[in-house]
């Protein structure tokens, strides 16, 4: 095959690589997309594929059947469902469905943009040039620019390697049967998710956290809610607690607690979440002998890595590894390439926890601006004086507004709920454009909405809430 | 709990109303006993009112600005106990023979606020809005706060935004400041020099300010003004004046020249007794003094005062001095009493250095007088034969045509000048 000569070659399809692509496609840059597809995506990477969207479509399957369950038993507003029954296979069907057209979709964007893309595993020879095995041979593509979008993916556990009953997130997501006795290895926002997901429909599930609490990562108040939440839903937690093995023939997990004896968990399947590491391997990265930054490839503000005209987006460059930080270094690259002065400069990356509540951050928490140094005004408004949060029957979590205390500067708000995910981007706009207690209190809220109560927080770190 | 409303007591002789020109509460604090509410401002002195209970307000009962009638409803407080009892006892103030407050009275001048009550009511700083005030620079490190789209429009124009001082909340550097330091084109502390500033500052005009707007234009709508202009060899007088400065004893003042003015007024007066007189031209009645109490225009930070040294008839060279000096100091910490502001029945007004060459002072109505200080300067003198150096001044002057002609207004000055060029006939009892 002749070989392919391109001004930008993207490798890696998921949401850093194909932004990057359509935007550099966008400014008129001849671009070539590598993308290896396979049990860990196609285009749109693990996030269209085996992230962010099939996990919320299963969540949402979930959060309806147990809605129905919930209503076959006590009816709470008075609807009342008959011994409601879900078909696993046909909801992933469902959710196989949706993921089928947002990565074709994703397909026709990056033609629409002229961007040639090269199915095949891709292996860089050197900083300009990389060879692609295809399913018809060798294709070799030299760039100017090359941009590394490799991803990530899901850390193996080397006492639970994957394999048989032990799984990834991946497999949990692809399931036919709901098991009965799921083990799930590590509480925070992966594990959760989807133990929640699984413990709605129907499984009994066990969480276990090596740390004293779950969702380690976010602020006890955060986690507290969800907390409950999984007590209710009949989800066990052990915490300070380690996996340290497989027993009964790899029925059941053994498991090591702080100041317990040790115990197993018996399990259908063991789902191992424990975290996820920046993907190094495989394509020839040694070859270019980048900079690291500990497992992560190093890159500065405008994404260069060390070597001239080398890029990196998205997981691979460390954390927080999230799809839409990955798609924003994405679009940075692409216009830095095109000639731009870009650099990547978020004031805040908005995190979202789909668990039950949902737990947003975005910016620092009181705890995180006091060791700053920062003195800090925090306002708290409970969905309990929320209207609409009442009517739709979710009185759990608050909005929590931390800002400084010497000019009102908001540092951070964080915001624990259904379906707060949503208010995620009202909180990202108001850090960006440098809002104030005062902006945000003297911007008209719709009535009745969930986002009253960040308008509310606001008020109340000035000390004026109005309804509570 | 009770209601109790403190009403605006009586805060000096003769004193109907007072305007509000602070306060020192809001709405739904608590206050403490004898801690202060407001700040009213009678004819000239600014008094503040202190809280006769401890409680949690509830109104106020004008915004500043406002005039309040002695014995209208200053602030309605929430009290502990039986309010109603207490209300006939709230205008206790307004049964003191000499409520004019008095220096003791009034630890805590207008301006000043105590730190607590700062805490307290903390005012909402006024929000700049343009370039012509910016907020203050960041500390060393912190980065610059500004929207993703003013971020993106300095990228692309190069600016470095921590050069950039931002005008909005909490230093947020909006579009208009990018505009302006690409306009400046250098560091943000010179643009402001470049940029043209837009902005409107509107000041009301309430307290001090507004009573002097109001006297100054009632007495030149009212007065027919004249100004007479005369110059005043001031060398022997300067002499004299640095000898007696000379001696430098610990128990008497430096002296200015004020007091050797003061004292060739009184001796002026004594020959133009119609100069030493207030005229009320409703009664159509011309008031003599024999005391003569001279007003003396004084600059204090919240504007023009004029305190009054009494009876200056009796005093002495130094006594004057020291009076002067005392009731400048007063005027212009804010502790000068209504009496010390009031009474006055010929007034001088001095600019010192900055006296310029003539002036036409505005006279302080009802007087009929006002003498104005222009500055000393050396300057040749043609003494029949030749130039010799001498200390010159000018004393401008202002008369009210309606009841002093200008011959006699001449004279008066003529006869000062004679005073003060030969400064022994001062002291010289007749």
């Amino acid at each position: 095959m002749a070989d392919i000569a391109a001004k930008v070659l993207v490798v890696g399809g998921g949401p850093g690589g194909y932004v990057c692509a359509i935007r550099a496609g966008q400014l008129g840059l001849d671009v070539v997309l590598v993308e290896q597809g396979g049990l860990n995506g196609g285009l749109g990477g693990t996030c269209l594929n085996v992230g962010c969207i099939p996990s919320k479509a299963m969540i949402h399957a979930a959060d309806a059947f147990h809605h129905a369950v919930r209503q076959a038993a006590s009816a709470p507003f008075g609807l009342r469902v008959e011994r409601p029954t879900i078909d696993l296979a046909r909801t992933i069907e469902w959710k196989d469905g949706i993921v089928g057209r947002l990565t074709s979709g994703v397909g026709t964007l990056l033609k629409r943009h002229r961007v040639k893309i090269v199915h095949g595993h891709a292996g860089m020879l050197d900083g300009k040039t990389c060879r692609v095995e295809t399913d018809t041979g060798p294709q070799v593509i030299r760039a100017e620019h090359v941009v590394l979008a490799t991803g990530s993916e899901a850390a193996p556990l080397a006492a639970l390697p994957f394999g048989g009953k032990v799984i990834s997130s991946t497999e949990a997501l692809s399931l036919h049967t709901v098991p009965e006795r799921l083990a799930v290895i590590g509480a925070g926002y992966i594990g959760l998710e989807l133990g929640t997901a699984f413990a709605k429909l129907g499984a009994k599930v066990t969480v276990i956290e090596a740390a004293d609490r779950i969702l380690p990562v976010y602020d006890a108040e955060l986690a507290r809610p969800v907390a409950r939440r999984l007590q209710a839903l009949r989800v066990d937690v052990l915490t300070r607690a380690k996996a340290v093995g497989l027993a009964d023939e790899g029925g059941a997990v053994q498991v090591d607690q702080e100041g317990a004896p040790k115990c197993t968990v018996a399990a259908d399947r063991i789902l191992v979440a424990t975290g996820r590491r920046a993907r190094l391997a495989g394509f020839g990265l040694e070859r270019l002998d980048l900079t690291m930054n500990g497992p992560f490839v190093h890159v500065d503000e405008r994404c260069a890595t060390s070597m001239r005209n080398v890029w990196a987006v998205g997981d691979l460059t460390g954390e927080p590894m999230l799809a839409h930080r990955a798609m924003a270094q994405g679009v940075v690259v692409a216009e830095v390439i095109a000639g731009h002065r870009r650099v990547f400069d978020g004031a805040v990356i908005p995190a979202v926890c789909f668990t039950d509540p949902e737990v947003v951050t975005v910016g620092l928490s009181p705890d995180e601006a006091r060791r700053a140094g920062r003195e800090v005004h925090v306002g708290t408004f409970p969905f309990q004086a929320n209207g609409r949060a009442l009517t739709l029957g979710a009185e759990e979590g608050f909005v929590r507004v931390t800002a400084r205390a010497d000019n009102h500067l908001v540092l951070g708000v964080a915001a624990v709920g259904a379906g707060v995910s949503e208010l995620a981007g009202a909180f990202a706009l108001a850090l960006e454009m440098g809002a104030t207690l005062e902006d945000i209190g003297g911007t008209i809220h719709a009535h009745p909405t969930l986002g009253e109560a960040f308008h509310e927080a606001a008020l109340r770190g000035l000390g004026e809430a109005l309804h509570v | 709990m009770g209601i109790r409303i403190v009403k605006l007591p009586d805060v000096g002789e003769g004193v109907a109303e007072a305007e509000l020109v602070e306060w020192h509460v809001a709405i739904g604090q608590s206050v403490l006993e004898d801690q202060l509410l407001a700040a009213v401002m009678t004819d000239k002195a600014t008094v503040e009112i202190p809280s006769p209970v401890a409680g949690t307000v509830l109104a106020l009962g004008a915004e500043v600005g406002g005039v309040l009638a002695v014995g209208a409803e200053l602030v309605r407080l929430e009290v502990a106990g039986e309010g109603d009892k207490e209300v006939a006892a709230a205008p206790r103030e307004a049964a003191r023979p000499e409520p004019a407050p008095s220096a003791a009275a009034m630890p805590s001048p207008a301006p000043a606020k105590s730190p607590a009550l700062e805490r307290a009511h903390v005012p909402e700083p006024p929000r700049p809005t343009t370039q012509g005030s910016l907020g203050p620079p960041r500390a060393p490190g912190e980065k610059p706060i500004a929207s993703p789209a003013v971020r993106r429009r300095a990228r692309d124009a190069g600016v470095d935004l921590r050069q950039v001082r931002g005008s909005g909340p909490a230093g947020r550097i909006g579009h208009e400041d990018l505009d302006a330091f690409l306009r400046g084109g250098a560091p943000a502390a010179t643009i402001s020099a470049r940029v043209p500033k837009t902005d409107v500052d509107t000041v009301k005009v309430i307290g001090l300010r507004r009573r002097i707007a109001q006297k100054m234009a009632d007495s030149k709508r009212r007065a027919a003004h004249f100004a007479y202009v005369e110059e005043v060899d001031v060398t022997a007088l300067e002499d004299l004046r640095t000898a007696l400065n000379a001696e430098s004893r610990q128990d008497r003042p430096r002296l200015t020249l004020m007091p050797f003015l003061m004292q060739a007024l009184v001796r002026a007066v004594a020959d133009f007794p119609e100069m030493n007189a207030l005229y009320d031209d409703e009664a159509e009645t011309i008031e003599r003094h024999g005391g003569v109490h001279i007003g003396i225009a004084t600059q204090t930070p919240s504007g023009l005062m004029v305190p009054v040294v009494r009876h200056c008839e009796t005093r002495g060279l130094w006594d004057m001095a020291a009076e002067v000096r005392r009731l400048a100091e007063a005027a212009r910490e804010g502790r000068a009493t209504r009496a010390e502001l009031t009474g006055s029945t010929i007034t001088i007004t001095s600019l010192g250095p900055l006296g310029g060459i003539v002036t036409t002072p505005v006279i302080n109505r009802p007087e009929v007088a006002i003498v104005g200080v222009n500055k000393e300067a050396v300057r040749p003198v043609w003494q029949g034969s030749q130039f010799v150096p001498r200390t010159m001044m000018n004393l401008s002057s202002s008369f009210d045509h309606r009841v002093i002609d200008g011959y006699v207004a001449a004279r008066f000055i003529q006869r000062i000048k004679g005073l003060v060029e030969a400064p022994a006939t001062l002291f010289i009892e007749e």
